[in-house]
């Protein structure tokens, strides 16, 4: 909806016409939305876990059983290289930006098919919505690392200086999240195939990235070229690097960030298009 | 600064019909529609002007109604002015905070408390934190729930939750207040706190956008009214004219009706009236009773999934939508029915002196706790004759005064203070 509003010294005035043009992008009003924002995510977070005897525990149990089991699997049966290091602190390095990607990404592309009463309800920018299903992925991140502090205790490694580079590591894999959730997010309104193909569309996701190998598994030349277009491919490695030293991410983490923008955009301007007839459809 | 709350000019809102469909077939329905366009063989996709070139102002303080039949666009317009949809064509200005009560409890999650969901629904109506930490206690107070605030709402009764999503609501003071009675679903004491709250935001002086099939409410509450047929605005005008306007074109089917499947859209719609009709005396099917005649009311049912509670109601309204009686099962100690899935028949009959003058029929399906099922108003109409059947006392008086004529017993004349006889033994149950 186009919807121009300006605050006045007490009053706004909205009006409201068909929208023109995929790109008039209205920042300042999510801006305003800000708190909104910030009280669904915390919504998220809050009933997620409730009613359940384990609560929060949940978010450590999850990558714990996961580390535990690709260990015993991939470590102990197939032997699979693990870049110098104890095989399960490789693999728990992948998951972590993993999960944060995978489960941001789970509730994000559902996330305006179970806020339908509120889609059909309130005017607020749909925008929040998604974006609020991703924030809530980045608390259970921020929990689980936890685990990885306990982790790298326990097999005595010391990051060095490129752990600084963690956070911008985490938040590129919770922006790929984002930039494949709107597309999904807006498709599975009309669409809800997405929702059934989504476990399914994660699984493979995973395979395809370097969670439980390492990417010198994957032959260099033209095949190592498509493998990068896997923007989680460079995340993942640029997580393990800033923990665990090994392979440093090279130019193709300039590609991967210039890959996960442009899909950004492209979201962005399908949610716009589609965010219209949300209300109607849903 | 301008004076007008709302404006609207040439707004217009196109559906597609049968999208719906589309999407609940998924993908591949879409790209068999898609091959079949392009193959030329499809019929060209229906579409139906929802709202078409509709223009008014609303200057600030004024409480505007908007009256029209079901499907009029009535419902499309609130959506409109509260963004939720778009117009296809022509545009709305909106000048101030614009705040619905059809959004009670929207965002409410059960695994929450009440404390908790008062920030978040107040955060969801578009209201600051700083704003609700100040009307906190306000909001409690009104909604009475102090002692629960730190429990969540899934184990409050359905009359705390409700009372509790409205404080949230009513507190939002928004500069322009739109209320659709028509999705109010709720009890009559709820509904009547609505129009409470009407009145009072009317009374301070801000812009209330009105939306009610209840032409006493409108006449009462309105200084403006506008009717909408059709998508389109066809007047414009002070409430009696335009309420006189709509009982012209409100064409109630009379005697026997067929509710049409979507026709009903109110309640939770596990079960669904399907028809209704008026019976005379005779057991046929009439659209003009006899004065003092007895008659009966057939009512066919649809039904999903067993119902075990039901309370069904009929209500005799006159045409301004005034309610003269309402009738349940469970009056007088009646029991509760049981609705079997399936069509089921309902037989009600009533012995009641209506005066000479037409009246429609409301039915509504509740469950015994409360939720409504199922409701129609203005099913079916009929009217009531001046003169008797055979035999009977003819209606005398020159002009129709009230609506019923109770059961009475007169006393002949005596000096005063003469002994009456024994009051008669009531027949009635409470």
């Amino acid at each position: 909806m186009s919807s121009r509003a300006t605050v006045g010294a007490s009053r706004r005035v909205v009006v409201i016409q068909p929208s023109r043009g995929a790109l008039a992008f209205n920042f300042g009003e999510l801006w305003e939305y800000r708190e909104l924002l910030i009280f669904l995510a915390w919504r998220e977070v809050r009933v997620r876990y409730k009613q359940s005897a384990l609560g929060i525990a949940w978010v450590l149990i999850q990558p714990l059983a996961a580390m535990v089991i690709f260990s015993v699997v991939f470590g102990r049966f197939a032997h699979l290289p693990s870049e110098g290091l104890p095989y399960p602190l490789f693999v728990l390095t992948g998951l972590l930006p993993w999960q944060l990607f995978g489960s941001s990404l789970t509730r994000t592309a559902g996330s305006l098919v179970a806020n339908a009463n509120l889609l059909t309800k309130v005017y607020f920018p749909r925008l929040i919505i998604p974006l609020a299903a991703a924030l809530a992925g980045l608390v259970d991140f921020a929990i689980s690392l936890i685990l990885l502090v306990g982790a790298l205790i326990y097999f005595g490694v010391r990051p060095g200086w490129q752990v600084l580079a963690l956070p911008f590591f985490a938040l590129l894999a919770l922006l790929a999240a984002i930039s494949v959730g709107l597309w999904l997010s807006a498709l599975n309104v009309r669409y809800r195939d997405v929702q059934v193909a989504l476990p399914f569309l994660v699984q493979i996701w995973l395979f395809a990235s370097p969670v439980t190998y390492s990417v010198s598994l994957v032959p260099s030349g033209i095949s190592r070229l498509i493998y990068n277009l896997n923007p989680m491919a460079s995340v993942i490695q640029g997580f393990r690097w800033t923990l665990t030293g090994g392979p440093a991410p090279g130019i193709q983490l300039l590609g991967a960030t210039a890959l996960l923008f442009a899909i950004l955009i492209g979201g962005l301007i399908y949610f716009r298009t589609a965010e219209k007839t949300f209300a109607d459809v849903v | 600064m301008t004076s007008f709350a709302v404006r609207a000019e040439g707004l217009s809102k196109l559906y597609k019909l049968g999208r719906k469909r589309e999407t609940q077939v998924a993908l591949r329905g879409r790209v068999r529609g898609a091959l079949r366009n392009a193959l030329g063989r499809g019929a060209p996709q229906p579409s139906l002007w929802a709202l078409k070139d509709v223009f008014f102002e609303v200057q600030e303080g004024e409480v505007l109604g908007i009256i029209g039949r079901n499907g009029a666009g009535k419902s499309t317009l609130l959506k409109i002015l509260s963004r939720l949809s778009e117009p296809t064509r022509g545009r709305a200005v909106v000048n101030g905070r614009l705040g619905s009560l059809l959004e009670v409890g929207t965002g409410f999650h059960g695994e929450l408390t009440g404390r908790e969901n008062v920030y978040l629904n107040g955060a969801i109506l578009g209201m600051r934190r700083g704003e609700i930490d100040r009307k906190f206690d306000q909001i409690v107070d009104f909604a009475g729930v102090e002692a629960f605030l730190d429990t969540a709402v899934k184990y409050y009764s359905s009359g705390m939750y409700v009372r509790l999503a409205f404080a949230v609501a009513a507190h939002l003071e928004p500069d322009i207040l739109v209320v659709d009675e028509v999705l109010a679903v709720g009890d009559i004491a709820f509904q009547r706190k609505c129009l409470g709250k009407i009145g009072e935001v009317a009374s301070e002086g801000r812009t209330v956008l009105f939306v009610s099939h209840s032409m006493p409410t409108i006449k009462s509450l309105c200084s403006r009214v506008l009717l909408i047929d059709g998508g389109r605005l066809v007047q414009d005008s002070d409430a009696n004219s335009a309420v006189a306007a709509y009982l012209r074109t409100d064409d109630v089917p009379r005697g026997e009706s067929i509710v049409r499947a979507g026709e009903s859209l109110l309640g939770t719609g596990e079960a669904r009236l399907r028809s209704a009709a008026v019976l005379d005396s005779a057991g046929k099917v009439a659209d003009q009773l006899h004065f003092t005649e007895l008659f009966r009311v057939k009512m066919l049912v649809e039904t999903t999934v067993t119902i075990p509670e039901t309370v069904v109601e009929v209500g005799i309204s006159t045409l301004e939508g005034q309610r003269i009686a309402t009738m349940m099962n469970t009056d007088r100690g009646g029991h509760v029915f049981e609705l079997a899935p399936g069509l089921q028949e309902i037989v009600l009959e009533v012995d009641v002196t209506l005066l000479p003058r037409d009246y429609v029929l409301d039915i509504g399906v509740h469950h015994y706790s409360g939720a409504t099922v199922d409701m129609v108003e203005k099913v079916t109409r009929f009217t009531v004759l001046n003169i008797a059947g055979e035999g009977g006392d003819h209606y005398r008086p020159y002009e129709v005064r009230g609506y019923v004529r109770p059961n009475t017993r007169w006393f002949d004349p005596k000096p005063s203070g003469a002994a009456l006889p024994p009051m008669s033994k009531t027949t009635r149950k409470p």
